[in-house]
């Protein structure tokens, strides 16, 4: 291709991709860097690198967008951050080992996974204390409230179970056997399913939310790659109910899944080993956590590819979009 | 762990909110097909999963004090893979036990079986040595029983000698050969100088790392034998008579890259690292050692699963205890899907697509179908950390690179009935 050429491709290409146009950043964990990056979605730039205390993987917004909260695992503690300020402004004991966290619709309680105790932990957001905890199986991981918020999902990685939970009387409903090692939970917008990703069973488990019966699965192959190094973990529903774009791990590659139909209609090469990923609030981008190659891709939902690479703190494992409420 | 007492005390305040909770989960499911469908309790009979396990009294011996096993290794493994099952059980109605009968020495393996056999016991975890094994395996009673192979890592037991009633789920020598052998290619260590013991087990360890030399070659530039004379392994001159003996013992060894040392039967190889005439890493039975597990692996979530068996056992998971754990979790795996009622469904299950089992080694395990044995990473430890995990990238597979490791299908011996 002549330069000239190559010049105009690449204009058209950069108009093509405009980037996300928001008022607001995205917040990155970053395992081994003990730290959150705050991306600012306008210039996909780093804006600033919070130090916030020891493994922080798990990381959400509260719903009204005036809070971060981030999970940090080996200090048992959940850190919490002032998206406007960009200031940490305060920890609180979380139980052992906090993996993941989700936050109520209603912005009051906070859920926690202790990954190192068989629990799901419920506590008040105001006052910062226990309320309760929710006895699971072994190795809690993943974790989902329905957008009701009566319903919070813990999967447990070794007993390879989703534990449907009352949020209200934080009693269990129903313990439902899924593939083995399910790290991650999601509702679908409509509140009707809940997808379960099995990092070794190497597929996703639909689980129907009113019987909690399994009533499909999605399946993954990426041509020339072993079914072994396919390890489903993050699973992400657009607000819209769309799409549902899972991380494969050591695929290096995000699964873009058809929710209607169950189908992968694309397998997009993102950086190394993809932990999480997260869409924006207008559902135009996604955008993962790489934890090799500590970088974040940037998808174009509607062209269905990588736009863009960040680099980021060390180990990125999670996203949270503030104004953008997780499915 | 001292550091994480104030989080400890916290999961206790958790623990009477969550008994309390325990109380209600009446409304979950019966069993596991019921559970994976979502239903509702019926009134289903609590199914009870018996384990047992095998062991002979033995002393293994060991070159350093740090590495003396400990009475319980293995078995406090297996024990964290029932707890770890009960777990799983307390949602599906099912509760699991270990019975452990430890042979006294002399005591006839057979009739130890037996024992276990005759309460009803129809999966058993065994730690035993290969020809003990296979008496087991043949005794009439084991014809409906599943013998979980944790400590023999014989080749022979899953070639000439394999069993239809026996899987493997510790690694063969083999199999920690090629994991070994993977790594010294990638790191382009071609040359070994090999260096095996005088017992029968260090042949057949030595034997394995020239089968895996050949296979990915390497080669082997001088092999020579070290001598056991019966001597104590401890002796108040110790440390001054090894430094002497051992540079001499490695002396004039034409151009090599790596010491390979096979030694099972720890008489001299934990003496090679530092003490080699030329300055050259050991690998094999010291130095970068080959194993199914250490207890310094926090990959892949391993660090839950050593923290959950240090607050029981206050000591460090062994390659054996890993052994136990998977052995057990293997056993709580099928009776998740419904397959504990007899050895047949069990085996069937463990044969079936629906077997895969997490193990904190990065990759799903499985069963090969033509052996019974586990196909499963091998982790390589300096003793310190884990230094790498084989299959290492680039040795390729046709169906998965797991079989990369050991034996492979169309080389087997085995022919199960």
């Amino acid at each position: 291709m002549p330069f000239e050429l190559r010049v105009f491709v690449a204009v058209l290409l950069s108009a093509a991709f405009s980037f996300p146009a928001f008022a607001t950043d995205a917040f990155v964990s970053n395992e081994k860097g003990n730290s959150v990056s705050v991306l600012n979605l306008e210039t996909l730039t780093v804006k600033k690198t919070l130090a916030v205390g020891q493994r922080p993987r798990g990381i959400v917004a509260s719903p009204d967008g005036k809070i971060v909260y981030v999970a940090l695992g080996d200090d048992d503690m959940v850190a919490t951050i002032d998206p406007q300020s960009l200031k940490v402004t305060g920890t609180f004991s979380a139980g052992r080992d906090p993996e993941r966290i989700e936050v109520s619709p209603d912005g009051k309680t906070l859920f926690v996974t202790n990954e190192d105790s068989n629990y799901l932990s419920f506590f008040d957001l105001t006052t910062k204390e226990l309320l309760g905890a929710v006895r699971v199986g072994v190795e809690p991981e993943g974790l989902a409230v329905s957008p009701d918020g009566k319903t919070v999902v813990a999967t447990t990685e070794t007993t390879n179970m989703a534990h449907f939970v009352d949020a209200e009387k934080r009693k269990t409903l129903a313990n439902v056997l899924v593939d083995t090692r399910p790290r991650f939970a999601a509702f679908t917008p409509d509140g009707t399913e809940v997808w379960v990703s099995a990092e070794i069973g190497g597929d996703v488990v639909i689980i129907d939310a009113a019987t909690r019966k399994i009533k499909d699965r999605v399946k993954f192959d990426v041509p020339g790659l072993r079914s072994e190094n396919i390890q489903p973990v993050g699973v992400n529903i657009s607000h819209d109910g769309k799409w549902a774009f899972v991380s494969l791990g050591p695929a290096n590659r995000m699964a873009a899944v058809d929710v209607k139909t169950r189908q992968v209609v694309k397998y997009l090469l993102v950086g190394q080993r993809v932990w999480h990923a997260a869409f924006t609030p207008d559902d135009k981008f996604v955008l993962t956590a790489n934890g090799v190659s500590n970088d974040v891709s940037v998808i174009d939902v509607a062209a269905l590819k990588v736009v863009k690479s960040v680099q980021v703190g060390e180990s990125p494992w999670d996203l949270a979009i503030v104004g953008a409420p997780k499915p | 762990m001292a550091q994480r007492s104030e989080g400890a005390n916290l999961v206790y305040r958790y623990m009477a909110v969550a008994l309390m909770a325990g109380a209600l989960f009446c409304a979950a499911p019966a069993r596991a097909q019921q559970a994976a469908q979502g239903q509702d309790a019926e009134a289903q009979p609590r199914q009870k999963i018996t384990i047992g396990y095998l062991r002979r009294a033995e002393n293994r011996p060991a070159l350093s004090r740090l590495q003396t096993p400990a009475a319980n290794d293995g078995m406090a493994g297996a024990q964290i893979g029932v707890d770890d099952d009960a777990v799983t059980g307390e949602f599906l109605n099912q509760d699991f036990e270990l019975v452990a009968k430890k042979l006294k020495p002399g005591e006839d393996a057979a009739s130890g079986f037996a024992e276990l056999a005759g309460k009803g016991i129809k999966f058993i975890v065994a730690d035993l040595p290969a020809e003990v094994l296979v008496e087991v395996a043949d005794s009439p009673l084991a014809a409906r029983t599943l013998i979980f192979n944790i400590g023999a890592s014989d080749d022979i037991l899953r070639e000439e000698k394999c069993r239809g009633n026996v899987v493997h789920v510790a690694p063969t020598r083999s199999m920690l050969a090629d994991g070994l052998a993977q790594y010294l290619i990638w790191k382009q260590w071609r040359k070994w100088f090999l260096v095996l013991g005088s017992h029968p087990e260090d042949r057949l360890w030595a034997e394995a790392l020239k089968h895996s030399a050949t296979r990915f070659g390497a080669k082997i530039v001088e092999e020579r034998v070290y001598e056991d004379r019966g001597g104590a392994r401890r002796s108040d001159s110790g440390v001054t008579m090894v430094q002497k003996e051992m540079p001499a013992f490695t002396q004039g060894v034409s151009a090599y890259d790596v010491l390979v040392a096979a030694d099972e039967s720890a008489v001299f190889a934990d003496y090679l690292p530092y003490r080699t005439w030329d300055p050259r890493p050991v690998a094999g039975s010291a130095g970068l050692v080959p194993a199914s597990w250490d207890p310094s692996n926090e990959q892949w979530g391993a660090t839950q699963l050593q923290q959950r068996f240090e607050k029981k056992f206050q000591r460090f998971m062994t390659p054996l205890d890993m052994n136990g754990w998977t052995a057990a979790r293997m056993i709580g795996e099928a009776a998740a899907h419904d397959a504990a009622a007899d050895a047949f469904a069990m085996k069937a299950f463990l044969l079936s697509k629906d077997f895969t089992l997490a193990a904190f080694k990065g990759q799903k395990l499985t069963l090969r179908d033509w052996n019974l044995q586990l196909r499963q990473p091998i982790l390589l430890s300096d003793g310190r950390n884990v230094v790498s995990l084989s299959p290492q990238e680039g040795f390729m597979h046709q169906f998965s690179e797991l079989d990369t490791l050991g034996t492979d299908r169309p080389e087997t011996k085995c022919r199960l009935n």
